[in-house]
């Protein structure tokens, strides 16, 4: 049945192509009733789903001479994960209601790429899951190319040969690891039982991590992130932020680490005090959390404060991977549930809220209009989104944080330590754009804008409050979503992983 | 001396012969009949006649398959020759129709005859085993290839481009009868096995290596392969539309297959290894080499054109390096996968010219510039066109991404237990994502940019319009099920052994 939040999708893309040219609401409210109906058939699913196992949801030999099935199957991480493509899938519709040019086709991008990434997190087999994976590219570079803003065909590019560079690798990772067990078979966990030489997962395992991680926005590699979601719409930078981020990640903890575990291992030498790729990626991980939140806290552009707080976040995420325990793992996939939430809203507030009214996302200009007055409840909604994002208790991202946070203390106290100075960073940058965008101070000289912005629609409150109410509801009772994920991350597909490092 | 049964030679051959006697038909009935008439309908009833004669042709394929080998390899029948000649003849077809809107010459019969006999030289090409045939088939294809590209006469750049490409071909037909006379010379036979037998040894004999490498260069430049690739851009630019098509798509089936077979028949014995660390001499560390500085030098040069049609010539010696790779593997696997690459690439090659010969009819040229906001004017031919780029760049659900996959599994599964060949499978994979930049740029065009003031609507003939969109189903259908197509060319190699 959870297949069939695919299938939806691409079937919605398509029926956009039939509808009237003209017709710019029809297009709205298909395109919303497709996500509607994706999510419902997640929540349904997550409903039944009490124990996070892996069920198969269809299995038929695909290209039998090569041995790769369509297979598709689901456990709590791949769940989390569908539920938070739907929420993002609709409430980005919501904040793209303002869409008035070539409406059909923005939606027919939209729902495209929505239906590869659903395939993506759904994928067990790794010809399918690379299919998914690479189809995404397209509906992101058209979607930010034509209606994006600033220095779009710049972003729109960069983000689509970083991403497809990415693939690349991985995809020399795949033939290499397919070629290698000589199995005749792309499924991920018969390939992941197969015991590949510790000399062959000492590359493949960088290579192909390092692929996903251009995604999930792994510094030094992440610098498509800040442009490419500065330069999409607001519903595009919602997904890329929110979702596709994710990909990369899922990607990581997925296939990377599953089929070559001893490449985590040591390589029995030192460099620089780094003795395997765990110390490597863990440090370059940390790195990007300091490293996003110090460059988001100089930013005079609104939305690459957040572009680059997406950076600093995801940190997290591989962080969390590369503590290689039980709890850091399962906050891992937590964080990015909890961040998919969170940027969605900070995009959505930055993008359409204020940029689509005011038309400048210059901090000192915005600064002038104290927008406090004039659209209070975009100030609320910042101000809740960033009071999330720093990690106050009651939001989904101090869970996620915390148990990263736990996890790092018992692998890498050191690095603990400088995560959290990345955390009191991540404070002040946020507060100071809550206060330069929104409350001007005593002495400011006030320029109203001319003319007087628009209101705060209907559509953009709902998207807003299913935000808040969504990451509230993970922050006060994370259960829900743990009691599916660490019985998932317990399954004999990450045996390997716990047999090999695992702490 | 052999006797020879002159009635089963009729009987195997009888597929190009059917394709002959409708160029002849076709040729007659145009100065006869239907001289009085405007082109157009002269061009529709001459392509339908010919493509009648063309089906005609692989139902008698399909219907009665021989399986014959007459005078050791001379005309020879089997699945695989089949496989081959139907996929040719599916192509011409295509071109064909496709050329019926055209408007570049008067001469209608005649360049529909030259396209029949380039088509029967192609079927013989892919039909033997004998260095004599395959020289005189490979000149026959030459010959008409050179003439189909000079057919619009009112043009100085097609004159331009088939000169060069006579010139060159010229000298490259003169180096491969030079390999071919040492050939015969080593081995005192015509017959690829048995110049294989005869060539077989320990240590390389100097006069062999002269040899593989004339064949190389004269085989390397069919397949526009780099650094013999000069005469491509020009004369993709330069030829009419369907030329160009058919020289990009038909032809390079026929090339690739006929490569193939004379390295990995005619050369047996001498192959060497490209495997890093340890290369050894023969003519697959050739191979390997022509491949790396072809998709090298394709790739980075696509980058910089301003011309779609010169952009999907430096793509074509770009996507001729990968599949030089296949040759490089010589196993039977990376046989099939070659076959299934170059059918789906000509599918796609032949469908982006389609959309060119429709644009520039309407806009004059194939500058990038005159697809600006393509997809505002003609939404349906604009789809199609970003198929076509989107499967040579090898993005998945297309037929390009798998046809990729599957070429550079096999070319890693040749050398079994040891890497050898991933420097190449690395570099191919790097230069795929360079492609997509130069395809995108061309999609960017398309969609993104905003049409030219005063543009007018593009009407796209209705015929065209079915056609391109039966290649674009094509090119989509055989990516989501590559099975349809692969089995049958599984079956075919292994029924037929290399």
């Amino acid at each position: 049945m959870l297949a069939w939040t695919i299938y939806i999708s691409f079937l919605g893309a398509a029926a956009m192509l039939l509808l009237p040219r003209s017709s710019a609401a029809s297009a709205r409210i298909l395109a919303l009733i497709t996500a509607i109906a994706g999510f419902a058939i997640a929540l349904i699913v997550f409903v039944h789903h009490h124990t996070g196992e892996m069920h198969t949801l269809i299995r038929v030999p695909w290209i039998p001479s090569l041995g790769i099935e369509y297979h598709l199957a689901d456990d709590g991480i791949s769940l989390t994960l569908v539920l938070l493509t739907g929420i993002i899938a609709i409430t980005g519709i919501l904040f793209s209601w303002n869409i008035e040019e070539r409406t059909k086709e923005f939606f027919a991008f939209y729902l495209l790429l929505i239906g590869a990434v659903y395939g993506v997190f759904l994928s067990y087999d790794l010809f399918l899951l690379f299919v998914f994976y690479e189809i995404v590219i397209i509906p992101k570079y058209f979607l930010i190319a034509i209606w994006g803003s600033t220095r779009r065909e710049y972003g729109a590019m960069k983000l689509a040969l970083y991403s497809f560079v990415g693939s690349a690798m991985v995809l020399i990772g795949l033939i290499a690891a397919y070629v290698a067990a000589g199995a005749n078979t792309t499924s991920l966990s018969q390939l992941a039982q197969f015991p590949f030489s510790p000399h062959f997962q000492m590359w493949a395992f960088p290579l192909v991590f390092v692929g996903f991680a251009i995604l999930a926005g792994m510094w030094p590699l992440h610098t498509w992130a800040p442009t490419g979601h500065v330069a999409a719409p607001t519903a595009a930078s919602m997904l890329l932020a929110g979702v596709v981020m994710k990909l990369g990640a899922y990607g990581c903890l997925r296939v990377a680490m599953v089929l070559f575990p001893l490449g985590l291992g040591p390589w029995g030498f030192h460099v620089l005090g780094l003795g395997s790729w765990r110390d490597v990626f863990a440090l370059l991980a940390v790195i990007g959390i300091i490293y996003g939140a110090l460059v988001a806290l100089v930013q005079k552009d609104f939305k690459f404060v957040i572009g680059y707080s997406s950076v600093s976040h995801m940190g997290f995420v591989l962080l969390g991977l590369m503590t290689l325990n039980q709890i850091g793992i399962s906050g891992a996939v937590l964080q990015m549930f909890s961040h998919g939430i969170l940027a969605g809203l900070l995009f959505a507030v930055v993008g359409r809220m204020v940029y689509a009214r005011t038309h400048t996302r210059d901090l000192a200009a915005l600064n002038a209009m104290n927008l406090y007055k004039i659209i209070p409840f975009a100030a609320v909604t910042f101000v809740i989104a960033g009071m999330a994002s720093m990690g106050l208790p009651g939001f989904s991202g101090f869970v996620a944080e915390l148990m990263v946070l736990i996890g790092v203390w018992r692998a890498y106290p050191l690095l603990a330590l400088c995560v959290g100075f990345g955390l009191i960073v991540g404070v002040v940058y946020v507060w100071r754009a809550m206060q330069k965008a929104f409350f001007a101070g005593a002495g400011t000289v006030l320029v109203p804008p001319n003319p007087p912005l628009p209101p705060i629609t209907i559509p953009e409150r709902l998207g807003a409050t299913i935000l808040i109410a969504t990451s509230v509801l993970v922050g006060l009772y994370p259960q829900l979503l743990l009691n599916i994920v660490v019985p998932a991350l317990n399954s004999p597909l990450f045996e390997g992983l716990r047999k090999g490092s695992w702490q | 001396m052999i006797a020879i049964n002159y009635a089963q030679l009729l009987r195997v051959a009888l597929p190009e012969v059917i394709v002959v006697a409708s160029a002849l038909i076709v040729m007659a009935a145009d100065f006869v009949l239907l001289r009085r008439y405007n082109t157009r309908i002269r061009f529709a009833l001459a392509a339908g006649i010919a493509s009648v004669g063309c089906v005609a042709a692989i139902v008698r394929i399909l219907l009665t398959p021989e399986v014959a080998n007459i005078l050791n390899g001379v005309l020879i029948a089997n699945p695989l020759t089949h496989l081959v000649q139907i996929a040719v003849l599916t192509l011409t077809i295509f071109i064909l129709l496709l050329s019926v809107d055209s408007t570049f010459t008067q001469h209608v019969g005649e360049f529909v005859l030259l396209l029949l006999v380039a088509t029967a030289a192609m079927m013989f090409l892919a039909a033997t085993q004998d260095l004599l045939i395959i020289f005189i088939a490979l000149e026959l294809l030459s010959l008409s290839l050179y003439i189909l590209a000079a057919f619009n006469k009112s043009s100085a750049q097609s004159w331009e481009a088939a000169l060069k490409y006579f010139l060159f071909g010229g000298m490259s037909a003169a180096f491969l009868l030079f390999g071919f006379s040492l050939l015969y010379g080593l081995s005192n036979s015509t017959s690829l096995p048995l110049i294989a037998a005869a060539i077989h040894g320990p240590a390389l004999n100097p006069l062999l290596v002269i040899a593989i490498v004339t064949t190389a260069i004269g085989l390397g430049f069919k397949v526009a392969a780099a650094p013999f690739h000069f005469w491509a851009p020009d004369v993709y630019q330069g030829a009419p539309a369907p030329s160009a098509a058919f020289i990009a798509s038909g032809s390079k089936v026929a090339s690739f297959f006929l490569f193939f077979q004379v390295m990995a028949l005619g050369f047996a014995g001498a192959e060497g290894t490209a495997a890093l660390p340890n290369f050894v001499r023969g003519w697959v560390p050739v191979m390997a080499l022509m491949a790396a500085v072809s998709m090298l030098l394709g790739n980075l040069v696509a980058i910089r054109q301003s011309s779609l049609r010169r952009l999907l010539a430096y793509s074509a010696i770009a996507h001729a390096g990968y599949m030089l790779l296949a040759i490089v593997a010589h196993t039977e696997q990376s046989l099939a996968a070659l076959l299934y690459y170059v059918v789906t690439y000509a599918l796609a090659t032949l469908g982006a010219f389609g959309v060119i010969a429709v644009v520039e009819q309407q806009t004059g040229d194939d500058q990038l510039s005159s697809f600006d906001g393509l997809s505002r004017k003609t939404p349906i031919l604009s789809f199609c066109l970003a198929i076509f780029l989107l499967s040579l760049a090898g993005i998945p659900p297309l037929a390009g991404f798998f046809a990729k996959f599957y070429l550079f599994v096999t070319v890693l599964n040749a050398s079994p237990g040891s890497m050898g060949l991933l420097w190449l499978i690395v570099l191919a994979i790097a230069m795929s994502a360079v492609s997509l930049y130069y395809y995108l740029r061309v999609l960017k065009r398309v969609y993104v940019a905003p049409p030219a003031a005063g543009a007018a609507v593009i009407r796209t003939p209705l015929l065209s319009q079915a056609l391109l969109l039966v290649l674009a189903a094509a090119v989509m259908l055989l990516g989501c099920a590559p099975h349809l197509l692969l089995r049958w060319i599984d079956a075919a190699v292994r029924a037929s052994g290399l």
